[in-house]
């Protein structure tokens, strides 16, 4: 009986059945007043800050502060993974010296750098770059290493036998091998250093940055402005997310082609 | 085995000859000394430098001075205390979250109806991290346990669903559809076909979960608690202890190793039938 009926509801609009259920809820516990909590706010407040959040700038300079950290920080991050763990991949000397290192400090929650990197870089951007380059270098560097580790020997030994410069070899094959998994890596990095982002800025309160938002709004019991961080915290997780997997995809279209013709 | 580590022509048959020979125990040895130089090399620096005074103990102290904050934590039971705490609040946490996520994906997995009302909101709800989520929860939970737990829940809870979600998705349909001609019934079919071919994909997302748990725990700690490891890292931090800071990152750190060492020992336990089968 149940079954059918959630079966009867056409497929494109069931998705949105929980996500309406639940706003349904939120202007039921207010029309209704089943708490007088002064933090329950109506979803049309919320839609109000977010105006004039908007319009007045303030969110557009915190999205900013916080973009311009994320991607400085990924950059840096990511080209010192990129460069770390292809001397991994490659050399099995520097995976042995350096290797068991590497995986051990690994290990370490990444936020508990945090306190460290604030008592040596202070509490500014630089702080805060550090710490989101340190969030996306660990999975940059593991997937680079583990994808270049991963080419098929098949594909060397036709290299070695059509003797292939070592610049061949690498250009030819083992990057394009690779390329998966580094991508993997990078876009792993991309939603770390999101995530490093955030907590930097939360940790260490100062500049403009959308964690500064957020503790705003909970210092002054602002529910309204902590709603609507949240919604633009995972709405910029998921643009980045996205933009990823678009860039990923042409990057490795070609990838499909080659595929088919085995 | 051997990739691209021995480009240069000459080495490769004596790598190859290496690994097909069942390595003497010197070589296993050597392997493990040669792993200490780099870390014995940084040791030996940072003791030199805080030695001579080259960096200033506020900013690194002495390894010494890190050995004995980590020495009276332990004597004055107060790393025994909070560690204690959090694991209390991790393993709560996780227990709780990887039950919902497994609950999240195995529904999403076996019912395509069910993965078209959750699937969305899941996802919406997985985007935000943990860190956003805290100052909304702080503001309706309050900073007490619930806090904690709810957190370290959801960190868990993600991973576990979007995995024990992929892998039920992988099972191979020859598979199922050889189990239909034998007439598997679909307890049957859940119980020999579906979570044995599963189990891989979701055993990870346990993996990724505790991993996550942990990490959440730290985060939470580290903003909004009054005891626990976190706390303690954060507390060193406030009196500019760094000594204290630096044993509790070390401290963390082990935890973190030691859990994720645990499970990939009980993957290596869990997975040996699969072995046996092919």
């Amino acid at each position: 009986m149940l079954a059918r009926a959630f079966q009867a509801v056409p497929r494109p609009v069931r998705g949105w059945v929980l996500p309406v259920l639940l706003l349904l809820l939120w202007w039921a516990a207010l029309r209704w007043q089943w708490t007088t909590s002064p933090l329950l706010v109506s979803p049309l407040q919320v839609w109000d800050k977010a105006l004039s959040l908007l319009s007045g700038g303030e969110a557009w300079a915190a999205l900013g502060a916080s973009l311009r950290r994320d991607l400085i920080g990924l950059f840096i991050g990511a080209s010192a993974g990129l460069l770390f763990g292809a001397t991994l991949g490659l050399s099995r000397w520097s995976e042995r010296l350096f290797g068991p290192s590497f995986h051990t400090l690994k290990q370490i929650s990444l936020f508990a750098w945090l306190p460290l990197i604030s008592l040596w870089f202070g509490l500014g951007d630089p702080a805060k770059i550090a710490f989101i380059a340190l969030a996306s270098f660990f999975p940059v560097v593991l997937n680079t290493f583990e994808g270049i580790r991963a080419t098929p020997p098949e594909l060397v030994e036709v290299a070695r036998v059509l003797r292939f410069s070592r610049a061949q070899l690498l250009t030819r094959v083992v990057l394009p091998a690779a390329a998966p998994a580094i991508f993997t890596g990078l876009h792993l990095g991309l939603i770390y250093a999101w995530l490093a982002t955030l907590g930097a800025e939360y940790l260490m309160v100062a500049g403009p940055g959308i964690g500064g938002l957020l503790v705003d709004g909970r210092d002054h019991f602002w529910m309204d402005q902590v709603l609507f961080g949240v919604i633009l915290v995972g709405a910029v997780g998921m643009a980045l997310n996205t933009l990823a997997a678009i860039i990923e995809r042409r990057a490795l279209a070609w990838r499909g082609r080659s595929a088919g013709l085995f | 085995m051997s990739a691209i580590a021995s480009t240069a022509p000459g080495d490769a048959p004596a790598a190859q000859g290496t690994v097909a020979a069942a390595p003497p125990r010197w070589h296993a040895l050597a392997r493990g000394g040669v792993a200490l130089i780099v870390p014995a090399l940084v040791g030996l620096l940072w003791w030199l430098s805080a030695e001579h005074e080259w960096i200033a103990p506020q900013v690194l102290p002495h390894p010494l001075e890190v050995w004995r904050a980590l020495q009276e934590a332990v004597v004055s039971g107060a790393l025994w205390d909070n560690l204690l705490i959090s694991a209390w609040r991790a393993l709560g946490g996780f227990v709780l979250g990887a039950g919902i996520g497994l609950l999240l994906g195995v529904s999403m997995g076996l019912s395509p109806t069910a993965k078209d009302y959750l699937h969305p909101t899941f996802k919406a709800f997985a985007q935000v991290p943990v860190i956003g989520w805290l100052p909304l929860l702080m503001l309706l939970v309050g900073i007490d346990e619930a806090l904690k737990i709810i957190l370290v829940a959801k960190a868990a809870a993600v991973p576990v669903a979007l995995n024990t979600l992929k892998g039920i998705e992988g099972v191979p349909t020859r598979w199922v559809e050889v189990a239909r001609i034998f007439g598997y019934s679909r307890a049957q079919l859940l119980r020999h076909v579906v979570f044995p071919a599963a189990l891989g994909p979701i055993w990870t997302g346990v993996r990724y979960g505790l991993t996550h748990a942990w990490l959440a725990l730290v985060v939470v700690e580290l903003l909004a608690s009054s005891e626990g490891l976190g706390f303690m890292i954060v507390y060193g931090r406030q009196l500019f202890q760094l000594d204290v800071v630096l044993a509790g990152v070390v401290v963390v750190g082990i935890v973190g190793y030691a859990l994720d060492r645990g499970l990939a020992a009980i993957e290596a336990r869990l997975g040996r039938w699969r072995r046996e089968a092919f």
